[in-house]
């Protein structure tokens, strides 16, 4: 007896052939499990856009100070004494002038419409020096110049430019008290800091009449100096303060939006995925009727029942599979890239970040297809099985 | 006289339709020998296709033996008895079943992919089978391609490639008109005589029937008449 394998390579081989002929009811599953992927893809690539945004920004050797109990920049303050015995802190590198290679900065909130709209949005103003293209070196201006120290000037990351109005060289902005010149864009790789636009930090003190920064962020002589760093500012009596790796504080700040587009991703595609299933189902079931007198014959010639439910799952995976490159792919087509930007419920300003449809996301939307063909497949397959020969010989 | 290829003893097949019980098949014996070609003769729902179903394993009896090549078949499993289909019976039938998306060589050679023989052993026995249907040269032609006759040729060279112990032939020649029937009658007769198959053939025609070694007529689930032509 030749093997199943062999049966089910031919039974399956034969169906495959046969799906030209029912091109009508092939595509009812294809085209259901495309649209099935390529909206769940598309969600999760704009979850998986934001996560990315902000896991990219910052490196392992940068670490950022913020008073004790704080959860974001926001909510911090720390005072000059505090901020200066960071930067007395042991590790932290030193830059080109011989100083410690740190700033205080101040994180601030401001309203700019977006593009093409009027409602305000949250945008973050960051307070820095013209030290930050040492500290970040990911940063560079691309477009006119740095602000000038002391003068009420913005840089505006490219981000933000893109996505609100009134940030080109030459407008005005309404940062604090009054309006701030933008005289130049800086890009720093897509991470979230280019959602936001940055002043010079004592000009912004003034104008906002504040006397303490929100944080400080320094450049540590390694990433494995980290621990060494944190312990001795936590071991110091003076100051109350936590440090974080950048990368680990940035991640942090996208878990509660990242978790609520995920679970509307899945909720969705869920939902659609039944659709789906139930219009699989159906093509299958009417495939199999189709068929009934060819399956019964391969079964009076000897054919087992295992080679045919299985040939008819593996047709089911088959149109399945297809419809889930194709989702994936038009997911990839037209979300890829796609820059948008949203409020982060836990930093309350807008990040502008790119949807990005990975690898990973691809591979999860062809598993999320299979699982609708597997099932799809099943019932029919069994019924073809089921059905006895005499019966389905009789229908031709 | 032959051996018996065929014995069915105390044979009957009932179904349930609702409440109703229909016997389908009264008590019936039956032997066929070896070598017979025999004509399965009755009106509608007599109950002939039950018996030749009984026959080549395709439906099991209610009660009785059913005796096929020295083998008791009524008590095999779903799994066993389809591995002894495809070893001993050759099925023909009226509208011949051939898979429309296979050439005619494919679906002949679809019984030899359940045996252990090689692609080239396979594709030698294949073209032997055409060969005696006289459709060498319409191996590579789709059903679609072919008349009614041809396809009932090559569904004949698929039932016969594997060498099975029985031809099973259900209204062979119900779909063909008159003179495309009586070829593949003919064939039929010379593959009974000059190869030596035993075949069971239902039909309503009595002059099919006149192609047969032996006649049985049934009627009403019972066998009311059985003779042999001269």
């Amino acid at each position: 007896m030749a093997s199943s394998l062999q049966q089910v390579i031919s039974v399956t081989a034969m169906n495959i052939r046969s799906i030209p002929s029912r091109l009508g009811t092939s595509f009812v599953i294809v085209i259901g499990i495309a649209g099935v992927v390529g909206v769940m893809v598309a969600l999760l690539s704009m979850a998986k856009g934001f996560e990315l945004t902000l896991a990219s920004t910052g490196r392992a050797d940068r670490a950022i100070i913020m008073r004790g109990g704080s959860n974001d920049e926001l909510s911090s303050v720390l005072v000059r004494e505090q901020a200066q015995v960071v930067l007395d802190a042991p590790s932290v590198a030193k830059g080109a002038d011989g100083k410690p290679l740190a700033i205080g900065e101040l994180f601030m909130i401001t309203d700019v419409a977006k593009r093409g709209a009027t409602t305000p949005n949250n945008v973050v103003v960051r307070g820095t020096t013209t030290r930050v293209f040492e500290l970040r070196p990911e940063a560079k201006i691309v477009e006119g110049r740095m602000f000038t120290p002391g003068l009420r000037e913005v840089v505006a990351g490219r981000s933000a430019q893109r996505q609100f109005a009134g940030l080109n060289i030459g407008d005005k902005v309404d940062v604090r008290d009054g309006p701030w010149t933008v005289v130049g864009v800086f890009d720093s790789k897509g991470d979230v800091h280019e959602s936001e636009i940055w002043v010079d930090v004592d000009a912004l003190m003034t104008a906002s009449r504040r006397g303490a920064y929100n944080t400080v962020t320094a450049q540590l002589t390694s990433a494995d100096a980290f621990q060494g760093f944190k312990d001795a500012l936590t071991s110091d009596p003076r100051v109350t303060i936590q440090a974080q790796r950048e990368p680990e504080y940035y991640a942090s700040r996208s878990e509660t939006l990242n978790k609520m587009i995920t679970v509307l991703g899945y909720s969705v595609a869920v939902i659609m995925g039944i659709g789906a299933l139930f219009g699989a189902l159906n093509t299958m079931y009417a495939a199999v009727a189709t068929r009934s007198v060819e399956i019964a014959t391969l079964r009076a010639i000897g054919f087992g029942n295992g080679p045919v439910v299985i040939s008819v799952i593996l047709e089911s995976l088959v149109l399945a599979t297809a419809g889930g490159i194709l989702g994936g792919a038009l997911a990839y087509v037209f979300f890829n890239g796609y820059t948008v930007s949203t409020l982060n419920m836990q930093t309350f300003s807008q990040v502008a970040f790119q949807f990005r449809v990975t690898p990973d996301l691809l591979w999860k939307g062809v598993i999320w297809a299979c699982s609708i063909g597997l099932i799809g497949g099943l019932f029919p397959s069994i019924r073809a099985a089921r059905l006895p020969i005499v019966d389905a010989l009789r229908s031709s | 006289m032959s051996e018996a290829i065929v014995s069915l003893r105390g044979v009957t097949k009932n179904y349930t339709r609702g409440k109703q019980k229909i016997e389908v098949l009264q008590p019936l014996d039956l032997s066929i020998s070896q070598g017979d070609f025999l004509a399965l003769m009755g009106p509608s729902g007599s109950g002939k296709t039950t018996l030749l179903n009984l026959i080549g394993g395709l439906d099991q009896p209610s009660s009785g033996e059913v005796n096929v090549g020295g083998q008791r078949i009524d008590q095999l499993s779903s799994r066993a008895l389809a591995q002894w289909r495809s070893h001993h019976v050759g099925f023909v039938f009226q509208f011949y079943n051939l898979l429309g998306v296979l050439s005619a060589e494919k679906n002949v050679e679809l019984p030899l992919l359940l045996t252990s023989l090689s692609k080239a052993q396979r594709a030698k026995h294949v073209a032997t089978a055409l060969e005696i249907v006289g459709l060498a040269d319409r191996a590579k032609h789709k059903p679609s391609e072919l008349s009614g006759g041809q396809a009932q040729r090559v569904a004949i060279a698929r039932a016969l490639v594997a060498d099975p112990t029985l031809l099973v032939c259900d209204e062979p020649t119900g779909d063909l008109d008159r003179k495309t029937a009586d070829e593949i009658l003919g064939l039929l007769q010379t593959l009974n005589r000059e190869h030596g198959k035993t075949i069971v053939m239902v039909t309503h025609d009595p002059k099919a029937a006149e192609y047969a070694t032996h006649q049985l007529h049934m009627d009403k689930g019972s066998l009311i008449e059985q003779s042999a032509n001269t």
